[in-house]
C-alpha cells in the first residue's frame, strides 16, 4: 500500500487461558521474531483485557505498527476486543487450535509446542502477504428503497422503510394498490383467543376480521416519503447496492430513471391454474370456483345471503376441496402445499355461517388439516364451534349439474360416498410470481449428455422463436451478466440461504419478501416485509461505507484482478454465485464490489491466479502452507493440511477443542472464507512441500445446501475432482487429498476425519516429497 | 316416534349433528372433536366396539343417523373415564356415549338383546318399584332374562357366591317377598314422572 511507506510487523502473544502454562512462551516469542521475522514481539498475560488491548493500540499509534499477528485464541473469539480495523491483522489460534485440542500430558508436550510454533510461523508468513483493507471508493449513501409490488407485502415494506426515514419508490404493475388482499372479503384473524378462554363449545373464539387493507392503502398514499408508480414496471436495473439505476416505465412507455440504494421484490403470487385439474371440472360449471373467486362471491353478497354464480340461488350447501393440485407427485401439479389453504377455507366456511345462517351446510374435505400461526388452533375450533364439518377425505371426482356431485373417499369411515352440493370451492395453491430463473436453462442441461444437450438447445431455440409459447416476463430486468432476475431456490421461489439468512436472495442488495419467497398468509407477509425493509436499510448503510452487508458484515476487502495476467476466460464471471461480476467489451471482468459477498469463489476459479483480496489471496494462504515446517522423513511426524471453511468447519473444530475432543497433532488447519475460494495451487504447493495428506472441509452442497455462499462448496468439489490428475503426475496416492462436507454441529466428526487421514497415511506411508 | 326414525338424513349435512346437539346429553360437544383418536386408543374395551367414540363422532357429522343410533357401541361403555381424562379437546366422551344410548333407547332403536341395554332396563324397573334396588330380585331377573332353563343354569353357577353373600348378610332370602323400600315410593315415582315430562318437552322433534 502506497500510503504506508514502511511496514512494521508486530506479534502479540497471549499467555492467558492456560497458554502460558502449557506452552513455552519464550520459545513462542523466539519463533515469532526469528522464524517469523517480526519487528516487534510482545507477551501479555491476558491480551484481551483493557490493558492488553491498550498495549497494542499504543504500538499502532506510537510505534507505527501496521501489521499485527494476535497469537491467542480463535479468530471467532474476542472479535470486538481485537477489532483493529486500521491495520492489517490476523489471528493465530493457539488456544482452541492447539492447547485445548491436545491432552496435557508429558508425551504430548513436544508435539503441542511444535504445533504452536508452526501456527505462529504460518501466521507471520500470512501477515506479510496482507494489506489493510480499504473501501473501493465506489461507495455512496443512497437512501432510496425501491419496492416492486404494491400488495400487502410491498405496502408494509414501503411504510416500514418510509417511517424509518428512507425514501421509497413503490412500483405497482396494476392500476391500484392492494394486490390479492384487496380482493378479500375478510382476513384470517391475526390473534389467538385470549389466554384463559375456556375449552368449550360456547367459548368466544376468533372470527374472520376486516382486512384492514383500506387503511393501509391510505397510509401509503398519505406518506410523503413514498413515491407511488401505478401501472408501471421496472424495465431496467443496473449498478449495485448503493448505486442502482432503475428505469420505471408506465404502460405508455414513459420512463423515469431513479437512483436506488436497495431493492425489495414483493411480487407475491398467482393462483395455480385450476384448468390443470380435469377431475374437478372447474371449466364445467360456474358453481365450481377458486378460493379467490369465493372472496368475490362473498363481497358481492353484501349484507344478504351468498348466492351461487350460475342461477343466483341462495347457497344451502358448500363443499371445500382442500389442497387441490397441491402436495402432488404428478407432473404439472404443485409438489408443495401453500400451507394456509385450510385457514382460508375455515374463514370462507364461516362466511356462509354468517351470511346464509347456521343451517347452511359447509363441509371441508381435507387430507392434512394445517392451521399455522398464532390463532390457528383457535380458528379451527372456531370453525368447529360454528358447525363447519371437517372430513378427512380424498375428493376423486366432481361432476357439474344443478346439484354438483362430489365423489370422495372418507378416510376415517373408510368408505366411498357421493355428496350433492350447491357450490364447490377449490383450495388452489400459491405459485410464486418470480421472474425467469437465470440458471434454469443451465441446470436442465447439466444432467444431459452432449448429444441430448445439442438437441435440447435446438428445441429451446425453436420454442423461443414460436411466438405462442408462454414466456415468463422479467420483473427486475437486471442488467447483470448472469441473468435478468433473482435466481430460484425451489419450485420457483426466490431464496438464498433457507437456514441462516431467509431474506437474502442470491443478488446482493435485492431482498425478496412475501409469497414470492415462500407461501405465506397476510400476517406472515407483513412480518416478512418488515424484515426485508430492515435488510434493505442495513444494505444502504453498509454500501454507504463500502462494507459488506452479508454474511461477512463490515468487511471492507473486495476482490481485484491483475489485468496484465488475465486471460479473459470468463470463469470468474460465470462462477460468481451472486452475479457480482460483469464483463466489459473485451470480456475482462468488471467487479461491482457492492454486489460482492467476499467469498472468494472467483479467486478459486481463476486459473491464472490474478484475483485477490487485500487481506486474503492465493499468496496469504500459500505463505501459510510454505511456512509450515515439514519434519524430516525419519522423524515420522506426518503433516496434514486442513483447509476449513471458516463458517462451519472451522467453528466445528473450535467447538471440538472446547468440548475436549482431541485433534491430531499432525494437523495444520487453515481457515478459508469459503471452500469455493480454494485455489488448486494450494493443493499442489502443499503436496510439493511434503504435506502427507490434505483435507478440504466445506459445507453441505446440493439441493439442501448449507454453504453461506450457495455454490462455493459445490464449486470446490467440482474443481477438486480434477486434483486426481495432479496427484498422478506427482506419482502420489489419490487418498492423500479428500473433500468432506462438515456441518457446524459435526463436533465429534470433524476431528475424526483428521484422525482417519492420519490412519490412511500410516497405511500408505509418508509423502516422498520431504526435502 | 316411528316418524322420527324415518327422517331423511342426507350425508355430510348438519341435520343429524343438530339433532344430537339438541337431544343428546352433552351433544353440543360432538362438533368439537378433532378426530385424533386418543379416545379410541384409550378405551379398555375399544376392540369390542363396532365403532369407537372418535368414529361415532365422525359418523354423526357424516349424518349416519340410523347406523349411529342402532349401534351397540355406546352400550359397551363401562364409564372408566379414560377417554375423558385423555381427550385433548376435553370432550365429556363418557357422558356423550351415555347420552347417545339414552336417546337411542328413547327412539326405540336399541339393538335387540343387547345385554347392557337389557341390564339397564332391568335395573331401572327394579329400582322404580320400591325406590331402592332389590339385590336378590335384580340378580334373579338378570339370570332369567334369557328364559327359564338358562336362568336355572346361571343360578346354579352362581349359587356359591349367593350363599356367601347371604352368610355375610349382603343379601337376604326374605327380600324375595316384597323387600324393603323408601318411605314415600309414590312421591319418588311422581318426581321421576315430572322429570320425564320436562325432559320430553325439551326434546326437539326431528321429523
Amino acid at each position: 500500500m502506497s500510503e504506508q511507506a514502511e511496514k512494521k510487523y508486530a506479534a502479540y502473544i497471549c499467555t492467558g487461558c492456560g497458554i502460558g502454562d502449557r506452552l513455552d512462551a519464550g520459545e513462542l516469542e523466539q519463533t515469532a521474531s526469528r522464524d517469523g521475522r517480526m519487528n516487534l514481539v510482545k507477551q501479555h498475560e491476558m491480551l484481551c483485557n483493557r490493558d492488553g488491548v491498550q498495549m497494542i493500540r499504543n504500538d499502532i499509534d506510537k510505534e507505527g505498527v501496521n501489521h499485527a499477528v494476535i497469537i491467542a485464541c480463535s479468530r471467532r473469539a474476542k472479535v470486538e476486543a481485537f477489532g483493529f480495523n486500521d491495520i492489517a491483522m490476523t489471528r493465530c489460534n493457539i488456544r482452541e487450535g492447539v492447547i485445548w485440542a491436545r491432552p496435557d500430558t508429558d508425551e504430548a508436550k513436544e508435539t503441542t509446542q511444535e504445533m504452536a510454533n508452526d501456527y505462529i510461523r504460518m501466521s507471520c508468513g500470512e501477515i506479510k502477504q496482507m494489506e489493510k483493507p480499504t473501501a473501493s471508493g465506489q461507495q455512496s449513501r443512497n437512501p432510496n428503497v425501491l419496492v416492486v409490488g404494491g400488495g400487502i407485502t410491498g405496502m408494509t415494506a414501503a411504510i416500514e422503510a418510509a417511517e424509518a426515514g428512507y425514501t421509497v419508490h413503490l412500483v405497482e404493475k396494476s392500476g391500484a394498490l392492494g394486490g390479492h388482499a384487496a380482493r378479500l372479503h375478510k382476513r384470517v384473524p391475526f390473534k389467538a383467543a385470549p389466554v384463559g378462554t375456556l375449552n368449550s363449545p360456547g367459548a368466544n373464539l376468533p372470527m374472520p376480521e376486516d382486512t384492514g387493507i383500506a387503511d393501509m392503502i391510505a397510509a401509503v398514499e398519505g406518506n410523503g416519503n413514498i413515491k407511488l408508480y401505478l401501472n408501471s414496471t421496472v424495465t431496467k436495473t443496473s449498478g449495485a447496492p448503493g448505486r442502482f439505476s432503475v428505469d420505471i416505465s408506465t404502460e405508455s412507455g414513459d420512463t423515469t430513471t431513479e437512483n436506488i440504494g436497495s431493492v425489495i421484490q414483493a411480487t407475491g403470487f398467482n393462483l395455480y391454474d385450476p384448468g390443470n385439474l380435469p377431475e374437478f371440472s372447474y371449466a364445467g360449471s360456474p358453481d365450481i370456483i377458486t378460493n379467490l373467486e369465493m372472496e368475490e362471491l362473498a363481497n358481492a353478497a353484501g349484507d344478504g345471503p351468498i348466492k351461487r354464480p350460475s342461477d343466483g340461488k341462495e347457497v344451502t350447501s358448500v363443499l371445500f376441496v382442500q389442497d387441490a393440485g397441491q402436495n402432488s407427485t404428478e407432473e404439472g401439479r404443485l409438489p408443495y402445499d401453500s400451507g394456509i389453504g385450510d385457514l382460508v377455507s375455515i374463514k370462507q366456511a364461516l362466511y356462509f355461517k354468517h351470511h346464509n345462517g347456521a343451517s347452511c351446510d359447509t363441509t371441508i374435505c381435507f387430507d392434512n388439516l394445517r392451521t399455522p400461526g398464532a390463532p390457528g388452533e383457535d380458528f379451527y375450533r372456531s370453525g368447529q364451534k360454528n358447525g363447519v364439518i371437517f372430513t378427512k377425505s380424498d375428493v376423486r371426482e366432481i361432476t357439474p349439474g344443478d346439484a354438483i356431485s362430489v365423489k370422495m373417499h372418507d378416510k376415517i369411515l373408510d368408505e366411498k360416498v357421493e355428496v350433492k352440493v350447491d357450490l364447490v370451492v377449490l383450495d388452489l395453491g400459491m405459485v410464486p410470481n418470480s421472474g425467469p430463473d437465470p440458471y434454469a436453462a443451465n441446470e436442465a442441461l447439466e444432467s444431459l449428455s452432449d448429444e441430448d444437450k445439442a438437441e435440447e438447445l435446438e428445441t429451446q431455440a425453436a420454442h423461443a422463436a414460436d411466438e405462442t409459447s408462454v414466456k415468463v416476463e422479467s420483473i427486475l430486468n437486471l442488467d447483470y451478466r448472469q441473468g435478468t432476475d433473482l435466481p430460484h431456490l425451489k419450485h420457483g421461489f426466490t431464496d438464498s440461504h433457507f437456514i441462516c439468512f431467509p431474506y437474502e436472495t442470491r443478488r446482493t442488495g435485492i431482498y425478496a419478501a412475501g409469497p414470492v419467497r415462500r407461501p405465506m398468509d397476510m400476517k406472515q407477509a407483513m412480518d416478512d416485509a418488515t424484515g426485508a425493509a430492515m435488510k434493505a436499510i442495513q444494505e444502504i448503510e453498509n454500501a454507504a461505507q463500502g462494507r459488506a452487508a452479508h454474511p461477512r458484515v463490515g468487511d471492507l476487502s473486495y476482490p481485484t484482478f491483475r489485468k496484465e495476467g488475465c486471460t479473459q476466460c470468463k470463469r470468474c464471471t460465470v462462477e460468481c454465485p451472486f452475479g457480482a461480476i460483469d464483463e466489459d467489451e473485451e470480456t475482462y471482468p468488471v467487479y461491482n464490489e457492492a454486489r460482492c459477498r467476499r467469498c472468494g469463489t472467483c479467486m478459486g476459479a481463476c486459473p491464472v491466479r490474478v484475483i485477490s483480496f487485500e487481506n486474503y489471496s492465493v499468496n496469504t494462504v500459500g505463505a501459510q502452507i510454505k511456512e509450515c515446517e515439514i519434519p524430516e522423513e525419519w522423524d515420522e511426524k506426518p503433516r496434514i493440511l486442513v483447509l476449513a471453511c471458516e463458517n462451519d468447519a472451522y467453528p466445528a473444530l473450535d467447538q471440538a477443542a472446547m468440548s475436549g475432543e482431541e485433534i491430531s497433532p499432525w494437523a495444520r488447519v487453515i481457515p478459508v472464507r469459503c471452500l469455493g475460494s480454494t485455489s488448486l495451487s494450494w493443493v499442489t504447493d502443499a503436496l510439493n512441500n511434503g504435506f502427507d495428506g490434505i483435507i478440504l472441509m466445506g459445507c453441505k452442497r446440493g439441493d439442501d445446501y448449507q454453504c453461506h455462499f450457495v455454490r462455493g462448496s459445490a464449486m470446490a468439489n467440482e474443481r477438486m475432482a480434477k486434483v486426481g490428475d495432479t496427484l498422478e503426475t506427482l506419482n502420489l496416492e489419490p487418498e492423500r487429498v479428500v473433500v468432506h462436507e462438515v456441518a457446524i454441529t459435526d463436533i465429534e466428526r470433524a476431528p475424526a476425519l483428521i484422525k482417519d487421514m492420519e490412519e490412511t497415511i500410516e497405511k500408505i506411508g509418508l509423502s516422498p516429497f520431504k526435502f | 316416534m316411528s316418524e322420527t326414525n324415518k327422517a331423511t338424513i342426507e350425508q355430510y349435512r348438519n341435520s343429524f349433528l343438530s339433532e344430537v346437539e339438541a337431544n343428546v346429553e352433552e351433544g353440543e360437544w360432538v362438533k368439537m372433536c378433532m378426530q385424533c383418536g386418543v379416545c379410541s386408543g384409550s378405551c379398555p374395551l375399544g376392540k369390542h366396539w363396532a365403532h369407537p367414540p372418535q368414529e361415532i363422532f365422525m359418523m354423526i357429522r357424516a349424518g349416519k343417523r340410523d347406523e349411529v343410533l342402532a349401534s351397540d357401541s355406546m352400550w359397551m361403555c363401562t364409564s372408566c373415564y379414560n377417554c375423558v381424562v385423555r381427550c385433548p379437546r376435553q370432550l365429556p366422551i363418557t357422558h356423550i356415549m351415555h347420552g347417545l344410548a339414552t336417546y337411542a333407547k328413547k327412539l326405540g332403536l336399541v339393538p335387540q338383546n343387547q345385554p347392557t341395554a337389557k341390564f339397564a332396563e332391568i335395573f331401572w324397573n327394579n329400582m322404580m318399584k320400591k325406590g331402592r334396588v332389590n339385590e336378590l330380585k335384580l340378580g334373579l331377573s338378570l339370570y332369567f332374562k334369557d328364559g327359564f332353563g338358562a336362568g336355572i343354569k346361571e343360578s346354579l353357577r352362581n349359587k356359591d357366591l349367593g350363599m356367601k353373600m347371604m352368610k355375610a348378610k349382603r343379601m337376604a332370602a326374605s327380600e324375595f317377598f316384597g323387600g324393603h323400600g323408601v318411605k314415600d315410593i309414590g312421591g319418588v315415582q311422581k318426581m321421576i314422572q315430572k322429570a320425564q315430562e320436562i325432559e320430553d318437552a325439551r326434546m326437539k322433534k326431528f321429523d
